[in-house]
């Protein structure tokens, strides 16, 4: 079996006879010529991602004002920055937003605007102290100014990513983008078979310490990132860098509309082909990496399994949910994730990038948590109506005004004959029909009921009835059958009943 | 080529397409319309022989009419070539080419505005240009 050495690889990039190329070729070489001789023909697959990776930011030093201030809220451009440490210290996290600007502005801008060295406000308070006697200072400065400008990002580089489509009758906007109602699209991230850690599943030669690529200049990676899942193929790590460094081409400030600020951030990860096995793991083509298309319009933790794809799949552009197509997007670039290949390729090969293994291994094992959640979290099915009374669709309207009185209530569904929602009337809708006569039950009945389900957290219910201005939602199981009614009135006895607890 | 018309409110209620139809003999095809109080707002695309009568028929009408050479502009710097676009495009202006940058046929723009906001980077735009 041929090996290789670390040592050996960086001695090459010395001398210049070192053998670079990006991860999208590997696999043509092992599968023309093996992976043995792809071991002695290769030295280094270079690799790439360039998409949003809203866990980062960066830490900043301002360096001390005349009289000293101990900053306890800094602003830049008016973004909030995370000041909970020594005087002047700071951290701007990419998706916090401008208290001025709303969501046109945010922590990622600063970043990006730092990068093209443009004037920034910085503006802070403080209580005052004996030492720090300052209490305010309001001043423009550029990244020249800081002491240091450390990126710092706890989660990038998602080996994989799910897939996002939303089959509710609704646009959602999302982390994901804007899904369009009824499977209208899918979007997806990651850049597949040039993924850093996709290359390298088994964290072989990744971990903290670890030269990397990082928007544009060399970064390392300190440690696995937050939410590492390395048995789901989820692995993330934590990555630093130089900010004064880098460039606006591999850093970018986004807006994904309706859901907020993030930051592009550009990474690439050398692989050393030390031995036969890091060669056909860097072999990896999109077809070998699987996802998840998930429903992004459940808004649970845990979203339904809609179906199974790979990144080749994706990349075609269409792929087919329940027998239609539904176009493809990438909210990634694999444009750029390509040219972050490139640019780590020609590095090495001009012997300006040198080789290292990292100090430690990213853990193999680590699982994700949820939450836990110590106040009870009530659901539909705990506050609920249950007797509730319905009427039959193409009933008279003066049935239904009668069940109404008789029942003390406001708002009645209507069922088909085998009891399915079809419809809902309210006494308004009836007070309406009387003054217009001559309107059946089924004319004026709301045909587009919002609904609600047993085992729906009664703050998504609320959310619903705030969202589409009601003051009921029947609650109907999965034949559509009406099940109970939820109303504002227990909505709002239930908030009170926690406040006073 | 598109055309962007402007109206008044007082004209929505005169059957000014059809009049102008009538009268230049082009077969226009309506791609968006949008009526307000305010007034009214329509795209529509017509054959390259029948441009100049048919914008002199509006303006005549006292409609205000754009031409929309560059229906969705790209700002290419801003631009990363990520693709978001293409997905949300409902006429398919956007598609990905050779080395995975994305090339746009803006000739098939409607100006529905949702790559406006579909873009991560806010590198479109729709493009007015009067004449």
């Amino acid at each position: 079996m041929t090996e290789k050495t670390i040592q050996e690889i960086n001695s090459k990039i010395r001398d210049g006879s070192v053998c670079v190329v990006t991860a999208d070729r590997m696999s043509e070489i092992v599968e023309e010529i093996g992976p043995e001789d792809a071991v002695k023909e290769v030295d280094v697959v270079t690799t790439g991602t360039f998409g949003a990776m809203c866990s980062s930011g960066v830490w900043m030093n301002f360096g001390h004002s005349d009289p000293p201030i101990k900053m306890q809220k800094v602003w830049l451009n008016d973004v909030e920055a995370y000041t909970g440490v020594a005087a002047v210290d700071a951290f701007i996290g990419a998706t916090q937003i401008s208290e001025t600007e709303g969501m046109k502005y945010g922590g990622a801008h600063v970043i990006e605007d730092l990068v093209r060295g443009k004037i920034i406000n910085l503006r802070s308070t403080s209580h005052g102290t004996d030492c720090y006697p300052k209490r305010s200072i309001n001043t423009e400065i550029t990244i020249d100014d800081l002491n240091q400008a450390t990126m710092l990002n706890p989660r990038n580089a998602y080996q994989k990513y799910n897939v996002a489509t939303n089959s509710s009758d609704k646009t959602i906007y999302t982390y994901m983008g804007t899904l369009l109602p009824r499977k209208g699209n899918a979007t997806y991230s990651g850049a597949g078979d040039l993924s850093p850690l996709s290359n390298d599943p088994t964290y072989e030669t990744i971990g903290m310490g670890t030269r990397i690529f990082l928007c544009g200049t060399q970064g390392h990676i300190i440690g696995e990132g937050t939410q590492h899942a390395p048995g789901a193929n989820f692995g993330t790590i934590m990555v630093r860098g130089d900010l004064k460094d880098m460039s606006p081409e591999f850093l970018r400030a986004a807006i994904l509309y309706r859901y907020g600020i993030t930051l592009y951030v550009g990474i690439g990860i050398p692989i050393p082909i030390l031995n036969e096995k890091l060669a056909l793991s860097t072999a990896i083509k999109d077809s070998d990496i699987s996802t998840s298309v998930l429903d992004y319009s459940i808004p649970r933790r845990s979203r339904p399994t809609i179906k199974t794809v790979t990144y080749a799949d994706l990349k075609s552009g269409l792929i087919e949910i329940d027998g239609k197509e539904v176009k493809t997007s990438p909210i990634s670039s694999y444009h750029v994730a390509k040219k972050i290949a490139d640019t780590l390729k020609r590095w090495i090969e001009k012997g300006e990038f040198m080789l290292n293994l990292p100090a430690e291994r990213l853990p193999p094992d680590t699982q994700v948590k949820p939450l836990r959640q110590t106040r009870e979290l009530p659901l539909v099915k705990d506050v609920m109506l249950t007797n509730v009374t319905t009427i039959e669709q193409g009933s008279e309207v003066e049935e239904a005004a009668k069940r109404i009185i008789k029942g003390e209530f406001t708002h009645l569904p209507v069922v088909s004959k085998d009891d399915k929602l079809v419809g809902i009337v309210t006494a308004w809708d009836i007070s309406k029909a009387v003054a217009s006569k001559d309107k059946t039950l089924d004319e004026i009945m709301t045909k587009k009921v919002v609904t609600s389900d047993i085992d729906e957290p009664v703050e998504i219910s609320a959310a619903k009835v705030e969202k589409h201005n009601i003051s009921a939602l029947p609650v109907i199981d999965k034949e559509r059958k009406v099940v109970g009614i939820l109303t504002s009135d227990d909505i709002t006895k239930l908030v009170a009943k926690r406040r006073v607890k | 080529m598109k055309l962007l018309l402007r109206f008044l409110p007082e004209m929505i209620k005169s059957p000014l397409i059809s009049e102008i139809i009538l009268e230049t003999g082009a077969k226009l095809n309506i791609n968006k319309a949008n009526v307000a109080p305010s007034g009214g707002e329509i795209v529509i695309d017509i054959p390259p022989d029948k441009v100049e009568d048919v914008i002199r028929a509006f303006k005549v009408r006292d409609v205000k009419v754009i031409v929309l050479e560059h229906p969705v502009i790209r700002d290419d710097e801003r631009c990363v070539n990520c693709g978001a676009c293409i997905s949300i495009c409902p006429v398919d202006v956007f598609e990905f080419g050779e080395d995975w940058s994305v090339d746009s046929n803006v000739d098939k723009c409607v100006r529905c505005g949702a790559c406006v906001y579909g873009c991560p980077l806010c590198a479109l735009s729709l493009g007015e240009e009067d004449v």
